[in-house]
């Protein structure tokens, strides 16, 4: 009988049958190992938890009261004989990848990455594997990102001009990852950044962990109007088009994400500035990452799977493409959560 | 090119119309007068003759981009939009082009002469020179696509705020046949009008529409409230044909589609009359193919439009007729300023002398007292061979483009079955990488037969919804097409029905489009092949 993978793709999640552990689990289950704490990848409800401890203030403000214990990268925790460690993804602050190793055998969970180095998150690190499961959020070569320094020129700019044509500004972006990003970029010689709840908790739990990060002012109904006028408000995706984001009007609402880089999807957005500025690998720095790891085989999990192992395979690697439910991001992609309201619940059983 | 690389990235960095204006004055203001020119024309539907045919260009872009074809075909779909995917997948570059576009313009237009290694040659070192944005603008110019997110009523509106001169004037020295090689800026904007091209049509008056295509039907009391006093009002039948303008000066025809495209030669059959209409006359009307006195549906018409050579075959087929409704100019003189009924009464007057009465026709007014009285005469469209009624304000003059108050059309309600989504593949656009065209099919038995494509009618959160039920109930991928698990319905409208040999139907509808979404009804109670032939009223 063939050997039994060390990682396994299950319906709860990447499992290690060995080790007895769960990787970003998407169903309750004893042992899950967290590469980072957006929400497609941390979910509620699982009897213990471990993770990069710069996760932590933001697991437990997402999540309330969980077990969780935390680790540093490289240290090394081992569960019935396998052992577990954390590198750096780069994706956002506290992200990891993780690696899982038994009798010799290699396997790394990449969850998200990036590897340009952003100056918030620990900075991409590859990591030697037989087997290497990698997203591909971003994995077709129409996506190539510029420099972050020009995109943050070009923000700045943007910034500049709302503040000459006596315009608020409203800048959208993920509320972990994108916006300590922004916020440790922008050039503050500019303005103030004022922020909408959700970016000023998760902000605050990342401060409350240790990160030290430029100083940020929470938008409540009593901040003066002409005040936030002259600085910039970062707000979540799901404040697009409500009332609470009207308000600043008059405004240029910016967007940044790896999807502005399509005319079509920016368009779509209705965002009159579209900032490409991803926090997942581009085309290139995908194929790169995973040739770095020198793998045998690698697994595509979300994204552009098709296509892109389609194309691994084609330049020489074994590449496989696998089903999970990652990559529905947090915040932005909401609307698609909702499928019980295209179809009656019986119908849409096992649909995945 | 730099600058008409920012205008159209600036262009699109706005969604509020007096920014788009803002932007396009600033452009005016600062480029040469050649490149307004050009800019015109690209923003007008100008564009430069294709010196490269497509599929050279998409497989040298390819060889640019170094990957291959189905990486470069599936890019394309997540793109939407060929110019643009061909823009991306190249090898970036920052420092892009100093030449203007004026001069890229002109270098396209040498390419004739050129053979297909020059080409080729030229074409690839264009690329390198340019960065991404440029790049897009280029490559739109080069394969013909141009589209841009900003209607001609805001470019002139600029360009009349730039020179000077109101937006109308602009908007009929615009019109008919002119290149940017030869059109200097100074001449569209000198105070007297130009020695006039005999050929110039005049701007269409185009009718606001009563009720949208996908609305509720409205009442004869909102009627009342939109319209206001019936016995002001004149109505037509609408009819379903080529809007046309037809121009007699100088012992010369023009006749012009609405989509300005010059179109003398493809109605031969018109050109009696109008070579004896006295010079200084232009007409205003609908082109439909008549047999027996009796107009023929638009598809019988649609046979011949897009025929290089018309065969006599064609010519016996499918003759064509004019329904005149307007007279623009009278004895050289420009009429537009007088009432619709003065006008009215000049067309009349120029048709009661015409030899061709069965070619040169008349647009016959629908008596009506009350607007009760039209909304019955309104049902009778489809026996009319008619899309519904106009209405004219009986003193309005006639104006310019698409303006709500003087002219409006009251399209009758479509028809409409239930169908089921079998097919779906990604839009263009703003539509890229989501799931927006489909294809419905209608019950034949106990299988599903498609029978139409439809792409509009569903709000951006449905068809959100959709494209997530599309990505996980796939059935089979075919190219870019997916089939997919037969369980959503909608309620497809359409204006018309035909029957057809070459779809596996039997049957093809004229604009289906999407009403609602049947989130009430199980696929089971979908539409039949038999009620969509019932509508052929045969």
């Amino acid at each position: 009988m063939p050997k039994k993978p060390l990682l396994e793709f299950t319906d709860r999640g990447i499992f290690c049958s060995k080790g007895n552990f769960y990787i970003d689990p998407w169903k309750p289950v004893d042992d899950a190992v967290i590469t980072h704490a957006q929400s497609d990848h941390a979910y509620w409800g699982h009897k213990r938890y471990l993770a990069h401890h710069l996760s932590k203030q933001v697991l437990l403000y997402r999540l309330g009261e969980i077990n969780l214990q935390t680790v540093e990268y490289g240290e090394k925790v081992i569960k019935n004989g396998v052992e577990i460690s954390l590198y750096p993804a780069g994706h956002v602050i506290g992200s990891a990848q993780i690696r899982v190793e038994s009798e010799g055998e290699v396997w790394v969970v990449s969850g998200d990455y990036k590897v340009e180095d952003d100056g918030v998150s620990t900075p991409f690190e590859p990591v030697k594997c037989h087997h290497f499961i990698s997203e591909c959020t971003f994995g077709m070569p129409v996506y190539q990102w510029k420099p972050q320094a020009q995109v943050f020129d070009d923000i700045n700019a943007w910034w500049r001009s709302n503040l000459v044509n006596g315009v608020a500004t409203v800048l959208v972006g993920y509320s972990l990852g994108k916006a300590q990003r922004i916020i440790q970029n922008l050039d503050l010689s500019i303005g103030k950044i004022y922020t909408h709840g959700v970016i000023e908790n998760t902000t605050q739990a990342l401060r409350n962990n240790g990160v030290l990060l430029n100083p940020t002012e929470r938008i409540t109904p009593e901040t003066p109007r002409e005040e936030i006028k002259k600085g910039i408000v970062l707000a979540p995706p799901s404040s697009v088009g409500t009332s609470w984001m009207r308000k600043f009007g008059p405004y240029s609402f910016g967007y940044c994400s790896g999807w502005m880089a399509i005319r079509g999807a920016k368009r779509r957005r209705a965002a009159e500035r579209g900032f490409v500025l991803s926090d997942h690998a581009d085309w290139n720095g995908l194929v790169s990452a995973i040739d770095a790891t020198g793998c045998e085989k690698v697994y595509l999990t979300h994204g552009y799977t098709a296509s892109f192992t389609r194309y691994l395979n084609e330049i020489g690697f074994d590449a496989h493409e696998v089903h999970t439910l990652y990559g529905n991001e947090e915040e932005e992609q909401t609307e698609g959560q909702k499928i019980d309201e295209i179809l009656p619940t019986e119908r849409a059983g096992g649909s995945q | 090119m730099k600058a008409f690389a920012q205008l159209f990235l600036s262009l699109d960095e706005t969604n509020k119309t007096n920014e788009k204006v803002k932007v396009l004055k600033d452009y005016f203001n600062t480029v040469p007068d050649w490149d307004k020119m050009h800019t015109l024309a690209l923003f007008t539907g100008r564009k430069p003759k294709r010196q490269i045919n497509s599929t050279l260009v998409r497989n040298w872009a390819i060889e640019a981009s170094n990957i291959p074809v189905w990486l470069f075909e599936e890019s394309y779909q997540v793109v939407g939009d060929l110019a643009e995917t061909m823009s991306l997948l190249m090898p970036q570059n920052s420092t892009g082009s100093d030449k203007t576009l004026t001069e890229w313009i002109a270098e396209i237009n040498e390419l004739g002469n050129k053979t297909e290694e020059e080409r080729k040659l030229w074409l690839m070192e264009s690329w390198a020179m340019l960065n991404t944005q440029e790049r897009f603008v280029f490559n739109k110019i080069l394969t013909g696509g141009f589209r841009v997110g900003v209607s001609q009523n805001l470019v002139i509106k600029a360009l009349s705020e730039v020179s000077g001169l109101d937006a109308p004037t602009i908007t009929h020295r615009i019109m008919g046949n002119w290149t940017p090689e030869t059109y200097h800026y100074s001449q569209l904007v000198q105070d007297q009008a130009p020695a006039d091209n005999i050929s110039r049509p005049y701007p269409f008056f185009l009718a606001y529409p009563l009720q949208e295509t996908s609305d509720k039907q409205r009442s004869v009391e909102e009627v009342q409230d939109t319209l206001g006093d019936a016995t002001l009002w004149q109505a037509e039948w609408k009819w379903e044909g080529i809007r046309a303008q037809l121009i007699k000066r100088e012992g010369k025809m023009f006749i012009w589609s609405r989509g300005e495209d010059l179109a003398t030669d493809k109605f031969p059959e018109l050109h009696p009359f109008l070579n004896a209409l006295p010079d200084g006359t232009v007409l205003d009307g609908e082109i439909l193919s008549f047999r027996d006195g009796l107009p023929l549906p638009f598809n019988v018409l649609q046979t011949r439009i897009g025929r290089k050579n018309l065969s006599k075959k064609i010519l016996e087929e499918s003759p064509v007729a004019l329904i005149a409704y307007d007279c623009l100019e009278y004895q050289g003189e420009d009429i537009r300023d007088k009432t619709q009924s003065e006008r009215r009464a000049v067309l009349e007057q120029l048709q009661t002398g015409t030899s061709f009465p069965e070619i040169f026709r008349l647009s016959a007014l629908v008596e009506f007292d009350s607007w009760d009285e039209l909304a019955k005469k309104r049902e009778q469209s489809r026996a009319m061979v008619a899309e519904g009624v106009m209405l004219k304000r009986k003193n309005a003059t006639y104006q310019v483009g698409r303006r709500r108050g003087d002219w409006w059309k009251w399209k009758i309600d479509p028809l409409s079955v239930d169908a089921v989504m079998v097919y779906a593949q990604k839009g263009h656009g703003r539509r890229a990488d989501l799931y927006t065209d489909y294809t419905f099919a209608v019950w034949d038995g106990d299988k599903l037969v498609p029978f139409a494509k439809a792409y509009s009618g569903l709000t951006d959160a449905e068809i959100n919804k959709v494209d997530y039920f599309v990505k996980r109930n796939t059935l089979e991928k075919f190219g870019p097409v997916r089939t997919v698990n037969p369980e959503l319905v909608f309620e497809i409208g359409f204006e018309g029905i035909n029957r057809s040999n070459r779809h596996k139907s039997g049957v093809a509808l004229r604009f289906p489009r999407i009403l609602r979404w049947r989130h009430d009804k199980p696929k089971e109670e979908a539409d039949t092949i038999e009620t969509l032939k019932a509508l052929l009223g045969e």
